[in-house]
């Protein structure tokens, strides 16, 4: 069996978010770790690997500056790793060049997240699922693999969705898949293995953009809480009704 | 060159999010001088396709069949990308729903489109076509242009008004051309989250944290959601110590939601359950600690003991319900 993860490098999520300017993202400070979506992905990949044989590649579109990120996940368990060396400024092109990869590979499972927590986007893996011409589940929130099939189950309004395919597949992660207490912490040896598991960088092939991101703002500032007194919820009600509108 | 609106139903029957994407694609419409058609997949009976009308649809596609009777996003994505190359549209508008967010990308692909999922405005400019959209859970926006001929917009539910066009719809059949290849993946089963609210649609939600101390304690915040009609939620710990359902876990990690109103009752504020949930037009925090950081994020706030509160204000929400009637 062989798994392809595919993580993205964000801001941890206690990240305060800033901008140098309109348009420049204010990395200053910031730790940045694996998608958490994706790390959901990964440690279910080594669930998988830990039942049966597995090879688990990870692979990232990102500059050098998100190795740190790759080493973790080969920290981790992951066996080797793929990085395509170009700045990833938008689902179209990340997907793309992901498929490109996949495509020479045969990947019988290809793990993404849901999303990321920075940009959000959510295209990723229905991206790849569309280029690679296979199902694609996501959110998914459990996944049980027989031999040469799966039955997920992803999130729909309203309830849970099961479905069964055979292999190969893509799948968008979020807790669930596994939960929180699976996740992995790095340990020594698992780190010191890291330095020597093959990362290769690969160039892209130039896909086109279809996204621009053209200018970032912050929120308004909130005009500030209303505080009510503990004795008198009868205000809030009445508050929520004639000032906010919302009841 | 109509623009193209999905109309999602559920069961047969529309919800609010799907008349706000009519809305939202009318006003483009109205701005691009073009008409909107809806499309409609699975069994919806006529009377319903011509509520779309009310929204500005003036034709309405019915893709009903029954290979069309489980949601399948291969198949439904092919049945999209069909219709929009028979109207020739240029523009495709989808609910940012589960539905619209696993199909949009693979629409996307297919007519190699751009795409903005989670649009939360009209798009500012239609040329250069540029669209407003959350980044980071929320905690910042950003507006992104689309380059492409074709592109494909998911609206973020109760993120836009509805508005009245009061057209009268054509009901057209549509039967797509199937395509082997799409019917890999087999529906097994569907699971129906217990009876309650769904969080992403529930105009109220009311939610819980560790201050609520135990599961055992849930019995006051649903009954406050019962007299709100609000769906239920609750921060990460919670959910992780299984007092709740995983599927009632919002913030960063969890769902991200948009109500009206989002009442937290024992949460302290901590920035990945805000970004899940700071989207909320109203947001209310009950907390025994002034210092929480909720307050600094909420419109409004109570300090105190959640289990003399809650009881209080269920009372006082009931009396105003009944001064309504
Ligand atoms: C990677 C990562 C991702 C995360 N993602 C999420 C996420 O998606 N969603 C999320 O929610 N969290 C998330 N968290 C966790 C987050 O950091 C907080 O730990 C969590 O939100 C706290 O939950 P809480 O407010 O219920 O509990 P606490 O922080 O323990 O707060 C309980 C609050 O209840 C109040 N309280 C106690 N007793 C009473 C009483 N009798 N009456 C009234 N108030 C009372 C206390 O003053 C306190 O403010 C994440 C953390 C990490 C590291």
């Amino acid at each position: 069996m062989k798994i392809l993860v595919c993580i993205s490098s964000v801001p941890d999520t206690t990240s305060k978010i800033s901008f140098k300017d309109s348009s420049t993202f204010n990395a200053d400070g910031i730790q940045f770790i694996i998608n958490p979506n994706d790390e959901f992905g990964l440690t279910k990949a080594l669930h998988i690997k830990e039942a049966g044989a597995a090879t688990i590649t990870v692979i990232n579109v990102g500059l050098a500056d998100t190795e740190p990120v790759i080493r973790k996940a080969l920290a981790i368990g992951a066996d080797d790793a793929i990085r395509i060396n170009a700045q990833p400024t938008d689902a179209f092109f990340v997907a793309t060049e992901i498929a490109a990869i996949a495509k020479q590979n045969n990947y019988d499972i290809i793990f993404a997240g849901k999303e990321s927590i920075d940009y959000n986007g959510g295209m990723v893996a229905g991206m790849l699922g569309e280029l690679l011409s296979v199902p694609s589940y996501t959110p998914c929130v459990g996944m049980e693999l027989q031999a040469t099939s799966v039955t997920v189950e992803c999130l729909v309004d309203g309830g849970k969705e099961v479905q069964t395919s055979k292999l190969p597949v893509v799948v968008g992660g979020q807790k669930g898949l596994v939960e929180e207490k699976d996740l992995r912490i790095p340990n020594m040896r698992g780190i010191m293995s890291a330095r020597t598991k093959p990362l290769q960088v690969v160039q892209p092939s130039a896909s086109a953009h279809h996204e621009l991101y053209k200018g970032f703002e912050l929120p308004p500032a909130k005009a500030g809480c209303k505080m009510v007194s503990k004795d008198d919820v009868k205000e809030l009600v009445n508050l929520l009704h004639k000032e906010a509108k919302v009841i | 060159m109509a623009i193209l609106v999905v109309s999602e139903n559920w069961g047969g029957n529309f919800k609010k999010s799907t008349y706000e994407a009519v809305s939202y694609a009318n006003e483009i419409a109205k701005q691009m001088g073009t008409s909107t058609t809806a499309l409609s997949i699975g069994n919806v009976s006529n009377e319903t396709l011509q509520s779309l009308g009310k929204y500005g649809a003036t034709k309405v596609l019915h893709a009903q069949h029954d290979k069309l009777n489980n949601f399948n996003v291969q198949v439904y994505a092919s049945v999209i990308a069909e219709a929009a190359k028979k109207e020739g549209s240029q523009l495709i508008i989808l609910s940012n729903t589960f539905a619209g967010k696993s199909l949009s990308p693979r629409v996307a692909m297919k007519l190699q489109a751009g795409l903005v999922t989670d649009a939360i405005a009209l798009p500012s400019s239609v040329s250069p076509f540029v669209v407003r959209r959350k980044i980071f859970s929320g905690k910042a926006f950003s507006n992104v242009e689309l380059t492409t001929a074709v592109k494909i917009l998911a609206l973020a539910p109760n993120s836009f008004h509805l508005v009245e066009a009061n057209a009268s719809a054509t009901i057209e059949n549509f039967t797509p051309s199937f395509n082997d290849a799409d019917f890999v993946s087999q529906h097994k089963e569907f699971k129906k989250a217990g009876g309650a609210i769904s969080i992403t649609e529930a105009e109220v939600v009311i939610s819980g944290g560790r201050g609520l101390k135990g599961p055992e304690n849930w019995g006051m915040v649903e009954d406050l959601a019962k007299i709100l009609s609000a769906g239920t939620a609750c921060s990460k710990p919670v959910a992780d110590m299984g007092w709740r359902p995983h599927h009632e876990h919002v913030g960063q990690t969890g769902i991200a939601i948009a109500p009206n109103l989002y009442i937290a009752i024992g949460i302290s504020g901590a920035i990945q359950h805000l970004a899940g949930v700071n989207s909320s037009k109203v947001m209310v925090a009950i907390n025994n600690d002034p210092e929480a950081p909720f307050f600094k994020a909420a419109d409004y706030g109570i300090v105190g003991d959640a289990f003399e509160i809650v009881p209080k204000l269920i009372e006082a929400f009931k009396e105003y319900k009944s001064s309504l009637n």
